[in-house]
């Protein structure tokens, strides 16, 4: 066996790799008793670990200004105003106001729901895909295992953010080619949790049962092992979902972002970037506030939710 | 240990052809036209029909591959439009620069994370715990580019106590004889420590970015690998028999939890070497990375093929090392693995 | 083994391999501050020869100061007290003295003047030269053309030190073409010694060489760095230049570049955006200088080939319903001149750029459009170089919202700057923002590449009209023979009706700014936008 951990893991900086496997695989299905005891401790980790708990919050507000930003921004966050170009923060205008006198806290709120929207969708892409081929890879072996592995050591040895540049230079850059780009990069990730995952269940008593009771590789594929690898990958998207805003924000931040002048978090920190040695750093730096509090609180919360998902590996 | 090297290389090569495969082809449809910007402003489109012939970019794409691999076989990594360089050339001289860019940072890193890590093992569940975990998880949090600007505004332009971010050395000190192509350890070799001096002060704020970066893998990797051998066998057998805490912790536990912290590190480092290049950017910086952003905005396709292509080899040959490395620290572990 | 040490010394041992560059310069201490210049621009050259293929603009800087040209142009006065190249006066470079007949020009060489290395200059080198900007194609044999420079065979090396170019027409643009950067004067045995057969003129040497006799040689390079030019001590085209080396070091970020000027780390910072140069200047701690920039306009440019934009009313309603004061406010921060608001599209004088009758008048655009049977509007798309987005980004912002209250929905496109080129080659985008600007300071020149049916790239709109084409030719020709009455005419009227026609809506006209520090002098605005190290001097 293979002690060293794995690394593809470590290497995207924002999650944390799995423990040398020194314990015994994770419980199979849960039972309905496990249910109870599983809320219990839900209620537990949140309220035990006073860190999960602000994430929690945070994550409540984001999700608030994602929903109902438009409406609760105080200004129209594309409508410029030149007279009034360039203000510090005021009363009138919290954040300040950027080079076309734009309100920035508006843009900052109405940017939430796109930003978010490109991290859902992109780790909602790569979850299926990565999701789904990493457990074949993992329950059925053999050149499925080859060829998936294959791919994702291929993406691997790409820098992954300069793979990410090159996707979204070659496609276009829209949205939907961020999307893209910032799921193929994770892709290896998700192959990787999802196969050793499942591997470890290949030959677990209850698919045993399964195979004994008659039913077939791929139902059992679908109905004993994907339910089962379900929680640590919801865990692993929480934790990917920051990287993924940084990301689209980095991408943006080099010119490759979403077209002008939608608002976005990446593209406000770089347009406000030529404008902190002149003293305006307000134009960087909310956008960039509201671009850390987003991943940060994405990041607590993969934490936490890893706490409840999974106790065995809780450290 | 050749055998198994040769034999760790070879399940290397599929990945490296697959990069120059997708690279080849991603380059190839990257928009904007080599042709035409060779043919300069005011070219017909005749003339860039012309060039395009010259050029061979108007055979078909497996003829075009075929040449790429040819040439790449040749050491000939093809030109830079931007440049005017052999990429190759352009790539040995930036890549030092990267390389101790990024070295720098993850040493900052680890003196900072590995101890971070062990204190919150040490403690855990305290209130130290959290905080170590908060602070790690701010640190990944930050946007590197948005970080680099914020320590330029305050350190250098607001407290003047960083020098301009210039590139890797103050215009009026010279570059030290090349050996390593490391200023840092170039000028102590030459005995002269104003350059060393200098080239450490270019050297710190960036790699202060890349460090608070790359915090957060690297201590909690310390952290979960210290308490798992802290709750082993060996280390109550050692607490048992009545040895001082520190003892066990730094001579028992701190040996045997480097293990797969060095695994992380490797990966750490070939993680960060790529993506310093916003790092780069902002700091003006001479490395690959920001090579590779400059090419790739001017749809200048061979530093991109050749960045990529280093980049991959590189993670390969880390890989290997670390593998190797980790055989020597923990003799029970065989290459095969 | 520490680990640390063992990923350091085998990194460190891959690097060496990798590299084997010879030492450069001893590692002695630091040079004099007071000898040398820094100048601190955005982009490094990527060839050092203005002849060679895909030579970016920073290569002209190294092209027109490590080589001499046969003659240059005087100097005059600003406003504001600087200095700017005199279009209308040409002084001695190389050549020492000339005499223009009616169908060629002959030029005497100075005698005392070398090469960087010590070879004297001769008009076969001279020849030689130009034979090699009218044979290699690209951008330096077109400009040449534009000069009625265009065969070998004009360009004749009477004896050593006599050189004689042949008119083939009458063209009034010679002389001035003449000393423009693309004409220099280059070491033809080095560089024929250093040329293959594949490339009989050398240009892969020149890239990285500077073989010429300048009054600066490049003696360090490092792409997209630094340049070191060290001064031609022997130079005799010119007053020997104050400044012994001029440092050129690349820095992309505009925040970094003003940080260096304000804080003394730079001693010239060129081309600044600006924001930065409008602030700095009221500071009052720097020198400002900023010169407008000849025969170049920041423009809207619309595809008259394709509906909607064929329709002349529907490019009028557009002109009437730019925020022009905005942009001139937002996001040139005053430091351009309006080309916009004279009292009517009608000219009175041959000036170029001047102001064209539009302004903001929403209530206008709208009658237009609707006029044009479009008063629902309708979409298209607004494209721009993410080379140029410091000025380019926010001006379309401004301009998308406000052709959105005449209903016309614009989507912002950014382009890649190499993309750029190829799209404007391709003539389809419908809606550009660009910036043009011609070196030959003439209106007939500008209009002849912009407006004429021979549809140059810099056409970007493909308009193509015969009665355009008619005046820009009648003014040429006039200019030829000197019949100022016709030119007047001519001119007036091409611009007349490119203002009327509007198939591009002139916005303003840019600047080039410069930030030097208060002991440096001698700066002087060139048609080229580039820096002349020669004039400068620092006490």
């Amino acid at each position: 066996m293979n002690r060293r951990p794995n690394p593809e893991t470590a290497a995207i900086a924002v999650t944390e790799p799995p423990l040398p496997t020194l314990a015994p695989p994770a419980a199979p299905a849960r039972t309905s008793a496990q249910h109870m005891s599983f809320l219990a401790h839900a209620r537990y980790v949140i309220t035990d670990n006073p860190v999960t708990g602000i994430a929690f919050g945070m994550f409540l507000v984001i999700a608030f200004c994602a929903i109902f930003g438009p409406w609760i921004a105080p200004h129209d966050p594309l409508a410029s105003n030149t007279g009034s170009a360039l203000q510090a923060p005021s009363l009138r205008h919290w954040f300040g106001t950027d080079q076309l006198g734009r309100d920035i806290l508006s843009r900052v709120i109405v940017a939430t729901r796109l930003d978010l929207a490109i991290a859902v969708f992109s780790v909602a892409l790569v979850f299926v895909l990565g999701g789904l081929s990493g457990v074949a890879a993992g329950f059925f072996g053999g050149w499925t295992d080859r060829i998936v592995g294959r791919v994702a050591d291929t993406i691997m040895a790409f820098p992954l953010f300069v793979l990410a540049m090159g996707i979204v230079a070659a496609l276009g850059n829209t949205v939907t080619n961020i999307v893209i780009a910032t799921a193929i990069i994770n892709f290896p990730l998700y192959v990787r949790v999802a196969r050793a995952e499942a591997n470890v269940r290949r030959e677990a008593g209850f698919v045993q049962a399964a195979r004994l009771s008659g039913n077939g590789e791929y139902r059992i594929l679908l109905t004993q092992i994907l339910p089962n690898v379900m929680p640590i990958m919801v865990v692993q998207m929480s934790l990917t979902m920051g990287y993924a805003i940084l990301n689209a924000a980095g991408l943006s931040f080099i010119g490759l972002g979403v077209r002008p002048p939608t608002p976005e978090w990446g593209i406000m920190v770089a347009e406000g970037a030529a404008f902190i040695v002149s003293g305006e750093w307000w134009i960087a730096f909310f956008p960039g506030l509201a671009l850390m509090l987003a991943v940060f609180c994405f990041n607590l919360l993969g934490d936490g939710l890893r706490d409840i998902v999974d106790p065995q590996r809780r450290t | 240990m050749l055998r198994q090297i040769g034999k760790r290389f070879a399940t290397a090569i599929p990945s490296v052809i697959g990069v120059i495969i997708v690279t080849f082809l991603l380059t190839r449809v990257l928009p904007g036209d080599t042709a035409a910007y060779f043919a300069g402003p005011a070219a017909t489109p005749q003339a860039i029909e012309e060039i395009r012939k010259t050029l061979g970019l108007d055979r078909p794409l497996p003829e075009q591959f075929v040449r790429y691999v040819k040439d790449l076989g040749r050491g000939d990594f093809g030109k830079s439009l931007t440049t005017g360089q052999p990429v190759i050339t352009d790539i040995a001289q930036r890549l030092p620069a990267s390389a101790e860019l990024t070295l720098l940072g993850l040493i900052i890193s680890i003196l900072i994370a590995v101890p971070l890590g062990i204190l919150a093992a040490v403690k855990q569940g305290s209130l130290i715990d959290h905080a170590c975990r908060v602070v790690a998880t701010a640190g990944v949090s930050l946007p590197v580019f948005f970080t680099g600007l914020i320590l330029v505004y305050v350190f250098y332009f607001i407290l003047g106590w960083s020098p301009a971010p210039l590139g890797r050395l103050d215009i009026y000190y010279s570059t030290p004889p090349h050996v390593t192509g490391f200023y840092l350890i170039d000028s102590l070799i030459a005995g002269d420590p104003g350059t060393f001096r200098a080239a450490l002060s270019q050297l710190i704020l960036p790699a202060v970015t890349l460090a608070i970066f790359s915090l957060a893998p690297i201590t909690r990797m310390t952290r979960a690998s210290m308490l798992a051998v802290l709750s082993s066998d060996f280390v109550r057998t050692a607490r048992a028999s009545g040895l001082s805490p520190r003892r066990v912790i730094v001579t028992y536990a701190f040996r045997n939890a480097m293990l797969p912290v060095v695994t992380t590190l490797g990966m750490v480092f070939s993680f960060l070497l790529g993506a310093n290049v916003l790092v780069e950017k902002v700091f003006a910086w001479p490395g690959i990375g920001s090579y590779a952003i400059e090419a790739l905005i001017a749809s200048d396709f061979a530093p991109i093929q050749g960045f990529v292509l280093t980049m991959a080899i590189l993670y390969v040959l880390l890989n290997l090392m670390i593998d190797m490395l980790y055989g020597v620290i923990d003799p029970r572990v065989r290459l095969e693995g | 083994m520490n680990r640390r040490e063992f990923l350091k010394s085998t990194t460190a041992i891959a690097a060496t391999s990798a590299v084997s560059a010879p030492a450069i310069l001893s590692s002695a201490s630091a040079q004099a501050r007071n000898e040398t210049l820094l100048v601190i621009r955005e982009e490094g050259p990527n060839n050092f020869d203005i002849h060679g293929v895909g030579t970016n603009r920073p290569g002209y800087e190294v092209s027109w100061n490590c080589y001499d040209r046969l003659m240059s142009h005087g100097v005059k006065k600003t406003a504001d007290g600087g200095e700017t190249y005199d279009r209308d006066t040409f002084t001695p470079e190389l050549a020492e003295e000339w005499t223009k007949g009616d169908m060629s020009m002959t030029f005497k060489l100075r005698k005392n003047a070398t090469f960087h290395d010590g070879t004297p200059i001769t008009a076969k080198d001279v020849k030689w030269s130009f034979d090699r900007a009218v044979t290699v194609g690209g951008f330096p044999t077109f400009q040449m053309k534009a000069g009625s420079l265009e065969k070998p065979e004009q360009f004749v090396a009477v004896d050593d030190y006599t050189f004689r170019v042949d008119f083939i027409r009458k063209d009034h643009l010679t002389v001035p073409d003449l000393a423009v950067v693309v004409p220099g004067v280059y070491h033809s045995e080095l560089v024929k010694k250093n040329a293959t057969e594949k490339d009989p003129w050398g240009l892969e040497y020149t890239k990285t060489n500077t073989p010429g006799g300048g009054a600066y040689k490049v003696t360090r390079f490092q792409a997209g760095t630094e340049v070191v030019y060290e001064r031609h001590d022997n130079w005799k085209s010119g007053k020997l230049p104050a400044i012994k080396r001029i440092i050129w070091r690349v820095v992309p970020s505009a925040g970094n570049r003003r940080a260096l000027i304000e804080r003394g780390d730079a001693d010239l910072s060129f081309d600044m955006p600006n924001k930065d140069f409008a602030e700095l200047k009221q500071a009052g701690k720097l020198q400002m200088v900023s010169s407008p920039v000849g025969n170049a306009m920041w423009y809207l440019g619309m595809n008259c080939k394709n509906p909607p934009f064929n329709n002349v009313k529907v490019r009028q309603a557009v002109a009437y319903a730019i925020p022009y004061e905005k942009i001139m406010d937002a996001v040139m921060y005053g430091v351009a001149n309006p080309l916009y608001g004279a009292k009517s599209n009608t000219v009175s004088n041959v000036s170029w750029p001047q102001p064209h009758g539009y302004s903001a008048d929403i209530a206008k655009a709208k009658a237009l459009l609707a006029e044009a049977g479009m008063s629902n509007g309708f979409e298209t798309t607004l494209s721009f170089n993410l080379g140029e987005a410091v000025i380019s980004e926010p001006l379309c912002i401004l301009v998308q919202e406000s052709l959105a209250q005449i209903g016309i929905k614009a989507t912002i496109n950014k382009i890649t700057g190499a993309n750029f080129r190829n799209e404007l080659l391709k003539k389809e985008l419908p809606m550009i923002v660009n910036v043009f600007g011609g070196w030959l300071d003439y209106p007939e020149y500008f209009f002849f590449w912009c407006y004429h049916g021979q549809n140059a790239v810099f056409n970007t709109m493909s308009y193509q009209d015969k009665a355009m084409d008619a005046l820009i030719d009648g003014a040429r020709k006039a200019a030829a023979e000197g019949d100022r009455a016709a030119y007047e005419k001519d001119v007036k009227g091409f611009i007349d009706k490119a203002f009327a026609e509007v198939p591009r809506i002139p916005l303003v006209q840019p600047y080039l700014n410069v930030a030097m520090q208060k002991n440096v002098a001698g700066y002087r605005y060139w048609f080229h936008r580039q820096l002349d190290y020669r004039t400068l001097t620092k006490a």
